[in-house]
């Protein structure tokens, strides 16, 4: 197996199940026998803050940690923290980007404004850009919370890492009676890309 | 590598029996080193980043494990156990360790029985904490040794080497980590636990009973035994050397060996350090005399550079590398190398914060809501969820210095007001946890020394910020036992409050809480107001809530804003309308009360 290691920063909104799809992508990439690290930040931020989880891979890692313009890909559970985050993207990497607001409180008390067409301002910033209706997805799969999953599919696909070990991971990440939605949510995510 | 029979298993990396492979947190692999340590008894206090030591401690039967009142009940529970012969565990976040620095001390100097390990988790860049203060100086200032693992790997390892070092040393043994150690996964291989039994007990007033006689010819000990830890770090396995190609050499420990290897690779030589007080001197010597350019690696403060320095070794390092904040291999290679730090695409538009915020449903919001209204408090606050509504829109607390200073610090204000003239009434507030850790002793002292402060409890019946863990008014321990909840306003009769005094209200009624609020202001006695309502995100209350939601009708509704003004995630207002997002909003109604124009109405069925 080619034991190229990748950067992959997950970003989005506490509560949005960043963690879970981290956990689940650095299991997933133990099982096809990589060397894993993943950073991930607990506590304060996870009331609604941005909130950020670094995953690294490859023959051997040392640090936890990516840098700016280090990451290969860019995950982004809400667009405005795509845009956030951007500055960790390598100029050659690929932003994932789930077509979700969630509006900040200064938005919402009116002190600022939620940028328009961000997804068009981004797209034109990277070299790839995929748009996915994660929430749209999850919804239609009966199940809102499962957005995480779907993102992680398209993220699964696009590093090249589609395996039928993810079935596995899945199993034993995620209690039986949300299993099955949870596949479901794989595959439509897979199949995105 | 000199022998190290002292370790079981064949020494600190020795391996035995079936290995298991996976992914921990240094949290979980800290839990599982001290199940496979033999360990009896684990406490600990709750906070960030420390707090899954126990959670996961606790699914170990083998170990009695237990939610303290504070830290310093926890290194106390600890070195109960120990002294009684048990390997015990005490965790706690850096600031935990001010608060238990009492029995830290003088556990130094009584040693142990059974192994005692404290586990300390620093917070270098302020995730989660109200300072950055570095911990290693703690190491120094008791005289105790230290052990910082640098991954998940080493947590397991080192855990298990800990115990052993504090009971050849007789000395307890600080296991340092920080945020980065504690919440990043790694790949570790597992053993299994070698049971052990808890040793005999003798009575010993000469070695566990400081009086001042007995506390000087400890002392002595502790010097003597500081310079045997020494002796024994020059040797031992937790350094490691690395000869690299160019002419210099860093000494890392902690996460800096990580974040310095993923930086520099193998153009430098390395000396890394696994336990890093007291230092070991001819290590370091002997690798300074090797390299030219000798770097010291470190996040936050010069707690080696300084010891480096006093040898009168020439380094680098702080000249260089930021004081504040952690470090990361990017800051290491500018540093060090000179290497430009990469950037990534700009789009020129600069995103809107997104602070953390009370959750939708949060009881603590209807409380605070009311005191907004009241336009000449002064809130002293806490730490705790509650710290989140001193930002906007609420804006109501304006201090967080430590856990209980939200009741104490009000004794010493109004006092201040009182001496300037000044009329603002001083309120303070913290949580049911916060209360048991310490604010009950500034509720005290407040009644005692004639106070005409207000003292609010948001009691949610758990430690909520931390995420979910059973206190003293919860009724249930860490182990799942069901057990006393204490009654927060019979405490606080208890502790000399008037009963008139005392307003008890469910936050979600906002009628009552500008009730309580209206009556404590005008007290000139101690006045207490403490909530009842759970934390909305008690699976419990989830579960019963979880059909509730509150829907607007856009007819009735003039925009007013009003409702925004309460801070809640669950109301927005989009393209002109406002909207009520009925998946977050759990029903909570404070919003159908401050509509004037009755445009909110709730739906759903509450389900006990």
């Amino acid at each position: 197996m080619n034991k190229s290691g990748k950067n992959v920063l997950l970003v989005g909104v506490g509560g949005q199940g960043t963690i879970l799809a981290s956990k689940l992508l650095s299991e997933g990439l133990l099982a096809l026998g990589y060397d894993v690290k993943m950073s991930e930040i607990h506590g304060m931020a996870q009331r609604g803050g941005s909130v950020s989880t670094h995953v690294r891979y490859g023959a051997r890692v040392y640090s936890p940690v990516m840098g700016p313009g280090e990451a290969d890909v860019l995950v982004a559970f809400e667009k405005m923290e795509a845009l956030r985050w951007l500055p960790y993207l390598s100029p050659e990497g690929m932003l994932i980007v789930n077509n979700h607001e969630i509006y900040p409180m200064p938005v919402i008390l009116g002190l600022s404004e939620y940028p328009a067409l961000l997804e068009v301002a981004l797209s034109e910033s990277v070299p790839r850009m995929l748009l996915i209706e994660a929430a749209e997805t999850a919804a239609e799969l009966g199940n809102p919370r499962v957005m995480n999953v779907v993102l992680l599919g398209a993220l699964v696909k696009s590093l090249g890492l589609d395996d039928p070990c993810w079935s596995d991971t899945l199993g034993s990440c995620v209690p039986p009676h949300a299993l099955q939605v949870n596949e479901r949510a794989f595959r439509k995510g897979l199949s995105l890309v | 590598m000199p022998s190290l029979c002292f370790w079981e298993e064949g020494g600190l990396f020795g391996r035995s029996g079936a290995k298991m492979r996976e992914l921990m947190t240094g949290n979980e692999a800290i839990a599982r080193g001290a199940w496979e340590a033999g360990c009896h008894v684990a406490a600990a206090y709750p906070g960030t980043p420390s707090t899954e030591i126990l959670e996961n401690v606790s699914r170990y039967k083998e170990i009695y494990s237990e939610w303290s009142t504070n830290e310093k009940v926890s290194l106390e529970v600890a070195s109960g156990a120990s002294m009684a012969g048990a390997r015990a565990m005490c965790a706690m976040k850096h600031v935990g360790l001010n608060v238990a620095a009492d029995p830290f001390f003088t556990m130094s100097y009584i040693g142990v029985n059974g192994g005692l390990v404290i586990v300390d988790a620093d917070d270098p860049g302020l995730f989660s904490s109200q300072n950055e203060q570095d911990n290693r100086w703690y190491a120094l200032h008791a005289k105790l040794p230290m052990l910082e693992p640098s991954d998940s790997q080493e947590c397991l390892q080192y855990m298990k080497a800990a115990f052993d070092i504090s009971e050849r040393f007789d000395t307890p043994v600080l296991l340092r980590v920080t945020t980065r150690i504690c919440h990043s996964k790694s790949v570790v291989e597992t053993g299994e636990r070698k049971e052990r039994p808890v040793r005999e007990y003798v009575r010993n007033p000469a070695k566990n009973a400081m009086l001042p006689a007995f506390a000087k010819a400890k002392h002595y000990l502790v010097e003597k035994r500081l310079l045997e830890l020494r002796e024994f770090n020059e040797t031992s396995p937790f350094i490691t050397f690395e000869d690299g190609k160019g002419e210099i050499g860093v000494i890392a420990s902690g996460i800096g060996r990580q974040h310095a290897k993923e930086a520099l690779g193998d153009v430098v030589s390395y000396l890394h350090l696994g336990m890093t007080w007291p230092l070991p001197e001819k290590a370091i010597r002997d690798f300074a005399s090797k390299v030219k350019n000798l770097w010291i690696v470190e996040e936050n403060d010069t707690f080696i550079e300084g010891a480096v320095r006093s040898m009168g070794i020439a380094c680098s390092g702080k000249d260089a590398l930021p004081l504040v904040d952690e470090l990361s291999p990017a800051l290491i290679a500018k540093a060090i190398l000179g290497t430009k730090p990469s950037s990534g695409p700009d789009t020129g538009i600069m995103p809107p914060s997104r602070p953390p915020l009370l959750c939708a449903g949060c009881p603590h919001r209807g409380l605070l809501f009311a005191m907004s209204k009241k336009k000449d408090l002064v809130v002293m606050g806490d730490i705790g969820c509650y710290g989140l509504g001193s930002m906007p829109p609420l804006n109501v607390g304006e201090s967080t210095i430590c856990m209980g200073a939200g009741f104490s610090a009000v004794v010493g204000f109004q006092k201040a007001q009182e001496k300037a003239g000044r009329s603002q009434k001083v309120f303070g507030i913290l949580g049911d946890s916060t209360f048991f850790h310490s604010g009950v002793t500034g509720l005290i002292d407040a009644v005692v020394n004639k106070s005409s402060g207000v003292f609010v409890i948001l009691d949610n019946r758990i430690t909520a910020m931390t995420g979910q863990q059973e206190n003293p008014g919860t009724g249930r321990t860490l182990m799942g036992e069901e057990t006393t909840a204490l009654d927060i306003p019979r405490l606080c009769a208890a502790c000399g409050v008037k009963e008139e005094h005392i307003h008890v209200v469910d936050p979600y009624d906002l009628k009552a809480s500008r009730e309580a609020v209206d009556s404590a202001y005008a007290a000139e006695e101690t006045s207490v107001i403490v909530t009842t309502r759970p934390c909305a995100l008690i699976k419990e209350v989830l579960k019963s809530r979880a059909s509730l939601h509150c829907v607007v009708d856009a007819e009735k509704c003039v925009l007013c804003s009003s409702c925004l003004k309460l801070g809640c995630p669950a109301i927005t207002k989009q393209e002109g309308r406002i909207v009520i997002d009925s998946v977050a909003c759990n029903g909570c109604s404070l919003c159908v009360q401050v509509c004037p124009k009755q445009a909110i109405s709730r739906e759903g069925e509450l389900h006990e």
